[in-house]
Parts: C-alpha cells; sequence; structure tokens
C-alpha cells in the first residue's frame, strides 16, 4: 500500500523510504521508538503532511491524500494520540463537529448509540466531555471514527492513557472490526500489547524499516532487537532495609481552582529513606496537583499536612523545600524542569544555584560548567557540550541531563514524575538505574508513574492515585497489575475485581 | 512559490542583522516619503540625517538627548527580559523630574554640595514610587501591568501640571506655569565647556555596564531572565514571581526616574509643563531595536537621538511637520518588529508539491 515514503525536515529525515502493506481486516503494527518515525508515517496516511517522495496505493489504485477530509473520505481514520475534544461541548456537539457534512441531531445521536453499542464502547451522546474520563473521551475519539464507515483505522498509541482492564476493553473492540473487515494501523512501542493484539508488524527504526515480522511468533526480546537494534538493558532493585520516614503526607488535601482539575482527598503517605515508592494511576486524577503539592509549586495552607525530614513543609516555597534536602523532576521537560533558549550549564543553575553556584549574588561561572559537565558525563547524555541550549536536545536526552542534575545535587528526598515518559528504551534503563542507585544510597525516592511495567521493576511499594484519593501502599511483590488496575479504577476496597467498568469517573 | 518555514534553531545572525535591516528599511521608506512630498530626496537626507551632527555643538546634542534614551531603555529591558511589561517609563521618568524639582526648590537656597546628588537620590525615589503602583496592583490584585503603567503616565503629567500652575509656579515669573530657574548647585555640571551635553550622559554608560553585569553575571539577574523565558521553570526552580515584578518595575522605574531628573537639572533647569518629548515611549522602540542587550541600547539610542534632531531640522529647513519624528520612529519599530520574524523563521523557494515519481522500491514484504 505504501512504496518508498520520504520526509524530509530541515534537521531530520524522518522517514526514509518506507513500505509497508496492510490487507483488509488485518491489525498491522507499527513498532517503533519515540523519534522512528512512526507518527509521521501515519500523518502521511491520513493527509495531514505530504511526503517528499514515495506513493500510496489504496485499494489498488494510486492515490494522492491531499487532507484528513480527503482521507476520511476514501474511508481511513484516525484516533490520535491526544484527543481533539472540545470539553465545554456535548459527545454528540464535538462528532457534528467533525462530520464532513451535516446530520440531523437527533438522527445522530441515535446513530452514536447505535454504534457505540454495537462495538461494546457504550457512551451517551448527551453527555459534556468535560465531566468523562481519558478512557471515555477515547471512546468518543473511536466512534466518531467509526461513524464514517472506515477501511482503515489508525489508533496512535492508543492504551498509554488506559487502565490494563480498559486496554483489555479495546483490543476485543479492535478484534471486532478487524473481523467485519477494516484494516487497522495499530502503532505502539509496547510489545507486549503488539504480541496480543497484532497479525503483522512493521518495524521502524531511524526513520527506516528495519524488519517486519509476525508479532506472534517473535518475542518481546526478538522485536526488541528490531526496534532498537540491540540487546535489552536491565535494571534490578536487591531488596533492602528501608531507614527513617523522610517524606510524609498527612491528610493532605488540596482544593483546585481549576475547573478541570481534580482535587486531593485526604491523602496519607510515608516515603523512608531507602525505598522507592511508585504512585500509579492515569494522568488526570490528581497527579498535577499531588506534584505542585509537594514541591511547592501549590504550598499548602496547613503545613503539618507534609512533612519533609520531620519539618512541617506545607506552606515552604519550592526554594525552601529544595533548601531542606527536596530535588523534583517533573513532568514537562522544556518549559518547567530547564529554560528551553538557555545553555545546560544556566540549566544547571536553575535548581543548583546552592550547591556553590553562587556567591555572594554573583554566579560563579566556572563551577556551574564543572556541574553541568559532571552532569552530562555521568548520565551519557547525547549533546553539543554545555552550551547547547536545552531546547536542542531530544526529550530523552533532556530528560537524562534533568534527572542527573537533581541526582547529583545530592537530595535526601527526590519526586520524581514520568521518569521515561517519551525516553527511548536505553536511556530508560540508564535513568530507572539511576533511580535505584539513589535508592541504595539512602535517598528517599517517590515515583510517579503511568507505566506499570516501570513502577513494578523499579518500585519498593506501590499506591495508586485515582480521583484525587490514594490507594494504601502495598509491597511491589506482594501484589499484581491486576490488582493495582482495579485500584486506578477508584475501587480501593481489597482485590475484588470491580466488574466490567474499569474507568475512572474522574471528579 | 515561496514558503514561510520554520528554522531549527533561531538565527544569531539575523538576531543582530535585524535592526540594521530595519533601519535600512527605514531610510528607503523615509525616501520615498521625501519624495512623495516633493522634497529633493538627496538634500532632504542630508538635512534629516547628516547635517544635525556634522559639527561638534549638533554631536553633543546628539549624545544629549540620547541619555534618558539610554537610562530609560536600559531599565525597560530587564523589565521586559523578566516578561513584565512596563511601558509607562515617560510617567516614571515625570515622577522623577518632580520628585528631583521638589528637593532643589526646598533646599536650593542653601547652595550645598549635596544639593545635587540628594535631587538625582529623590528622582531615582520618583520614579520607583511611580512604578510600585502597577508592582503593588498586579502582585496583590493581578491587575494588567501595561494598562496601568500606561494610564499612570497621564497621571503624572497632571500632577506635573498641576504643581507648576500652583504651588511651584515662580512668583517672580510672569505667571508662566514654570518653576524658577535652578541654580548652579543644582544643575549637572556639563562635560564639555559651550555644550549642553552633561555628565548623565557618563552616569547612562556607566548603567549600561552595570545592567549588562545585572544580567550577564547575577545571579538575580538569571532569575529575572529564567521569570521572562520559562514562567512554569521560574516557579518550579522556586523563585518568586513577586518578587521579579517588583523588581523589574523598580529597577525600570528607578532608570526613568533618574531620566528625568537628569533632565530637570541638565537641558531644562526648571520643571515645566512639558519636561520630556515622549523619551519614556520611544525607549521602548529602543529597548526592542538594541535588543534588549546594554550595547544595543546605547546604539539604538543615539540612533533614535538622531531621528529626534533630524526631525526637528526637517521641521526648520524643510518645513515638514514634527510629525516627521514620530514617523520615522514608527517605521523603525515597525520594520525591526517585521523583521525579526526571520530570526525564527525563513524563507525557502518550494515547487509545488507534484507526484514525483520515485524508482518503485521492493520494500514491500507481505508477511
Amino acid at each position: 500500500m505504501l512504496t518508498g515514503i520520504t520526509k524530509r525536515y530541515p534537521t531530520v529525515v524522518a522517514n526514509e523510504d518506507i513500505g509497508l502493506c496492510v490487507r483488509p481486516g488485518e491489525i498491522h503494527a507499527v513498532l517503533g521508538e519515540n523519534g522512528a518515525g512512526k507518527s509521521t508515517l501515519m500523518k502521511v496516511v491520513y493527509g495531514v503532511i505530504k511526503p517528499d517522495a514515495g506513493s500510496i496505493r489504496w485499494e489498488g489504485r494510486e492515490q494522492t491524500i491531499a487532507n484528513p477530509a480527503a482521507a476520511r473520505r476514501m474511508g481511513i481514520g484516525m484516533v490520535f494520540q491526544h484527543f481533539s475534544l472540545f470539553e465545554t461541548l456535548t459527545v454528540a456537539e464535538n462528532i457534528a463537529l467533525a462530520l464532513d457534512h451535516r446530520v440531523p441531531r437527533d438522527e445522530l445521536a441515535a446513530n452514536i448509540t447505535e454504534v457505540s453499542n454495537r462495538y461494546g464502547l457504550p457512551i451517551d451522546p448527551g453527555r459534556l466531555v468535560h465531566s468523562m474520563s481519558v478512557g471515555e473521551r477515547q471512546r468518543v475519539e473511536i466512534v466518531r471514527c467509526l461513524l464514517q464507515e472506515p477501511k482503515l483505522l489508525i489508533m496512535d498509541e492508543p492504551t498509554s492513557v488506559l487502565t490494563p482492564q480498559a486496554v483489555r476493553k479495546l483490543f476485543e473492540t479492535l478484534r471486532r472490526l478487524a473481523s467485519e473487515g477494516c484494516s487497522i494501523l495499530y502503532i505502539s512501542h509496547k510489545l507486549d500489547e503488539i504480541r496480543a493484539l497484532c497479525d503483522t508488524a512493521t518495524v521502524l527504526r531511524n526513520g527506516k524499516v528495519s524488519g517486519t515480522a509476525m508479532p506472534k511468533n517473535e518475542t518481546n526480546e526478538s522485536l526488541a532487537r528490531m526496534m532498537i537494534g540491540g540487546e535489552l538493558a536491565e535494571c534490578h532493585l536487591t531488596a533492602r532495609a528501608a531507614g527513617e520516614v523522610r517524606l510524609q503526607l498527612e491528610n493532605l488535601s488540596l482544593t483546585t481552582l481549576d475547573p478541570f482539575g481534580t482535587a486531593l482527598k485526604g491523602i496519607n503517605l510515608s516515603v523512608h529513606s531507602g525505598e522507592i515508592v511508585g504512585i500509579a494511576g492515569v494522568s488526570g486524577n490528581g497527579q498535577k496537583e499531588l506534584l505542585a503539592a509537594l514541591s511547592g509549586e501549590a504550598p499548602i495552607e496547613d503545613a503539618a499536612e507534609i512533612r519533609l525530614l520531620g519539618a512541617a513543609a506545607g506552606n515552604l516555597d519550592p526554594a525552601q523545600r529544595r533548601r531542606l534536602g527536596l530535588t523534583f523532576v517533573p513532568e514537562e521537560r522544556l518549559g518547567r524542569g530547564a529554560v528551553p533558549p538557555m545553555s545546560l550549564a544556566y540549566n544547571a543553575l536553575l535548581t543548583g544555584a546552592r550547591h556553590g553556584m553562587v556567591s555572594y549574588g554573583i554566579v560563579r561561572s566556572d563551577s556551574m560548567h564543572q556541574f553541568a559537565q559532571k552532569v552530562i558525563e555521568r548520565f551519557k547524555v547525547k549533546c553539543g557540550g554545555d552550551d547547547a541550549a536545552a531546547s536542542s536536545l531530544s526529550g530523552g536526552n533532556l530528560q537524562k541531563y534533568i534527572v542527573g542534575r537533581e541526582t547529583l545535587l545530592e537530595p535526601r528526598v527526590m519526586i520524581v514524575a514520568q521518569p521515561t515518559w517519551g525516553v527511548d528504551v536505553g536511556a530508560s534503563m540508564l535513568i530507572r538505574q539511576a533511580l535505584i542507585d539513589l535508592r541504595d544510597s539512602g535517598v528517599a525516592v517517590l515515583v510517579i508513574s503511568e507505566e506499570l511495567d516501570e513502577l513494578f521493576m523499579i518500585s519498593d511499594r506501590i499506591a495508586v492515585l485515582a480521583g484525587g484519593r490514594l490507594s494504601p501502599t502495598r509491597r511491589s511483590a506482594e501484589t499484581n497489575i491486576e490488582q493495582i488496575g482495579v485500584w486506578m479504577s477508584g475501587n480501593f476496597d481489597s482485590g475484588v475485581p470491580a466488574g466490567t467498568e474499569a474507568d475512572l469517573a474522574s471528579a | 512559490m515561496l514558503r514561510l518555514e520554520r528554522r531549527p534553531a533561531p538565527s544569531k545572525a539575523m538576531r543582530i542583522a535585524s535592526p540594521l535591516i530595519a533601519a535600512v528599511a527605514m531610510l528607503i521608506t523615509g525616501f520615498l516619503i521625501f519624495t512623495l512630498l516633493g522634497k529633493e530626496p538627496a538634500q532632504a537626507f542630508y538635512v534629516f540625517f547628516i547635517k544635525p551632527i556634522d559639527n561638534s555643538y549638533g554631536f553633543s546634542e546628539l549624545l544629549l538627548k540620547a541619555t534618558p534614551l539610554i537610562l530609560c531603555g536600559l531599565g525597560l529591558a530587564i523589565a521586559y527580559r523578566a516578561n513584565v511589561w512596563n511601558i509607562g517609563a515617560e510617567g516614571q521618568l515625570v515622577m522623577g523630574a518632580i520628585a528631583g524639582s521638589g528637593v532643589a526648590l526646598t533646599f536650593g537656597e542653601s547652595n550645598g554640595s549635596w544639593v545635587l546628588p540628594l535631587m538625582l537620590l529623590a528622582g531615582v525615589i520618583g520614579g520607583m514610587v511611580w512604578a510600585a503602583i502597577p508592582a503593588y496592583l498586579r502582585t496583590r490584585f493581578n491587575t494588567n501591568e501595561i494598562l496601568v503603567t500606561l494610564m499612570l503616565v497621564y497621571v503624572a503629567q497632571l500632577v506635573l501640571s498641576f504643581l507648576i500652575h500652583g504651588p511651584w509656579r515662580d512668583p517672580a515669573g510672569y505667571n508662566f506655569p514654570q518653576s524658577r530657574m535652578f541654580g548652579d548647585a543644582e544643575l549637572l555640571p556639563v562635560l564639555v565647556e559651550g555644550m549642553r551635553v552633561t555628565w548623565a550622559f557618563v552616569l547612562a554608560l556607566l548603567l549600561a555596564g552595570a545592567s549588562w553585569f545585572f544580567s550577564a553575571k547575577t545571579f538575580a539577574g538569571f532569575r529575572t531572565l529564567v521569570a521572562g523565558l520559562a514562567p512554569a521553570a521560574a516557579r518550579y526552580a522556586g523563585f518568586s514571581e513577586k518578587r521579579n515584578i517588583w523588581l523589574a518595575l523598580l529597577i525600570s522605574g528607578a532608570t526613568a526616574g533618574l531620566a528625568g531628573i537628569c533632565e530637570v537639572a541638565g537641558p531644562i533647569g526648571q520643571l515645566q509643563p512639558t519636561v520630556s518629548p515622549g523619551y519614556g515611549f520611544a525607549a521602548i522602540i529602543v529597548a526592542w531595536v538594541g535588543r534588549l542587550h546594554p550595547l544595543g541600547i546605547v546604539l539604538a539610542a543615539l540612533l533614535m537621538s538622531l531621528l529626534y534632531l533630524g526631525g526637528e531640522a526637517a521641521q526648520m529647513q524643510l518645513s515638514l511637520p514634527s510629525a516627521v519624528t514620530g514617523l520615522f520612529q514608527g517605521l523603525l519599530l515597525f520594520y525591526v518588529l517585521a523583521a525579526d520574524l526571520f530570526i525564527g523563521y525563513r524563507i525557502r523557494r518550494t515547487d509545488p508539491v507534484v507526484k514525483a515519481p520515485t524508482p518503485v522500491q521492493t520494500a514491500q514484504k507481505p508477511a
């Protein structure tokens, strides 16, 4: 279907001479690391961008796809990784906006109900989008595509926001669609999912096809080799006794001014010296608010709700908390964890000012550069030296730099949000190992992540944040993905499965 | 077909070239305007840009008018880099002039050598107090500092007007709305005998050095830069947003106030209904054309100063309206903002995308 697709950008060739073929009713995986060119390729198919070279054959005929509307007319639908829904409108209104022709409102609502029931995606057309959970929003996006009766459906990393149970339901829907003859292009870097769902796979690496495979006949290791061109590194957590309590949350509550934010309700948690506590959960369940409360960006009135090394710290600002020995890696790297146009050296100064980089109000350039170079060296940051602008680094490299900076600032408590979001497999392992090393040196580490596999890999204990409430913590060894998945739905009562409704009602 | 395309990284060369391109574009437009007005362009250019500074007196006038522009521009650049939009330097300048004059009118008879330093200090404080109002309103009530600083310009001008029409009017001044002339002890010494440019110009150059040091070498300067470039990063690092706003407004108010007192204690020599021909506003252009960098600001201030002188000469010798000064200033800002687009973008010629006939690769491998 696709032949020799090439797309160049000013600095990189995103796709080079890529060919792939999808048959009717086939679920075809496009597998690759971040930056391998998966999304670019899909945008070409959906008519969002035009290839510089190559051709697309659709149902036997050569076609140019001028824009997404043309793609939809041809029967190509796409569900993007980031949803494009208006939160203040209802489901039906959102869908009506995306249709290329006018449909009477009642008829549309009936169509939505009919399609959503047929594919096991129950949604109420009259509901406002902002009251819906992430999983429900994704259903809206899928139903929107299904209404156009697509012959090819493109799913871009659809599971990154779903609970394990919701993922299984999604797979059922996709299999049913495929059995009716609809082809599916499934983009992901999660090997387990692809092996469970897909019939065939095209693996991309650095913008080129590095192999094709039948995932069911492959192992994670063999797929990973095609994807990263090397062996997967591993990291190990050796059991060790935790020390004294360093970070303690007591009945932490926080109301939010953001109408679509999540209030925190009575969170209790303690993190000890020499342990990693992982907080699982889908973003939008209070993660942002909890992190802001912990970092001091959103101070708490009742100071005693947060204790850092025993001191009441709820009302302290981020600088004061850092003085107590806290460091923090935020989920947004550019613009929050780093100042994009500034050099890496100056980005070391951003949080490292108290570590000998400033004396009498004057910046000590030499120690600032030394520190930055140390971070770059220890964490194998690929960059053009410590004078390179933060914005010139890839997401993974910048994350290594930020984690490295916060690690080398010798914290006593470290909080890390989404440590490996958008980071390639190799760098992910390096970051995880750095966190484990930190733990082994006696630091109290709190990790908030959406990646359950990651949390099970590096956490001593795990809890779930859902709907602004925190579940009890469990030793990682004494729980499993199934249980955590149930908790992610907001049901914290023992380990009893919470029926079929696995999505979260975000408050 | 031409297409605008984002550059992979902002162009450093273009950042410097942009004001130069703008200056050239301004001259070309000026050429067209002179021609359309029926003036001989070469003659008009000579009158406008060369004649005003072809003698030492003219050159001293250039430095004289550049002084308040440099002072205001330095302060504004620090505020703008911190993402605080003080556009009321004119009002802070007027307040500085009022506060400094207040000292002169109160203690002037004493003739002490301490009067002048005290006047300068009062000028600085006057400007800071006037800038503190928007700082307080912004940090306390989240008001927009653009509106508040601008509106306070007119309040300051009315306060000045009230004072010289009322309590501070010179009793021996034939009822003109102006204060008494300042004595020698209340006037800034001139740099060269017979010229009007004062030591305030040297002070402005020293402050340009200090402002470079502040932004490039101090941690406080670094914090304001971070606050301007990435507010979320500033919050993350624990840099207080309020402190940033206060600092930015107080510094820009201080330099504008200093510019104000240096005007009345310099070339003007008394408090008049108008103490500035819009230096505070022109300094906004100076700050941008100078790339918010001290050296650039000094150069841009000299250019703007030349526009003031040229505008006066054009009025007298070419009988052009006084608006011609504002016209050239506006053109300069307009072109520099337009040219700034090419710091982040470039134009590329693209051929209309046709289906490029590529050799068919046999990369398809049906699994």
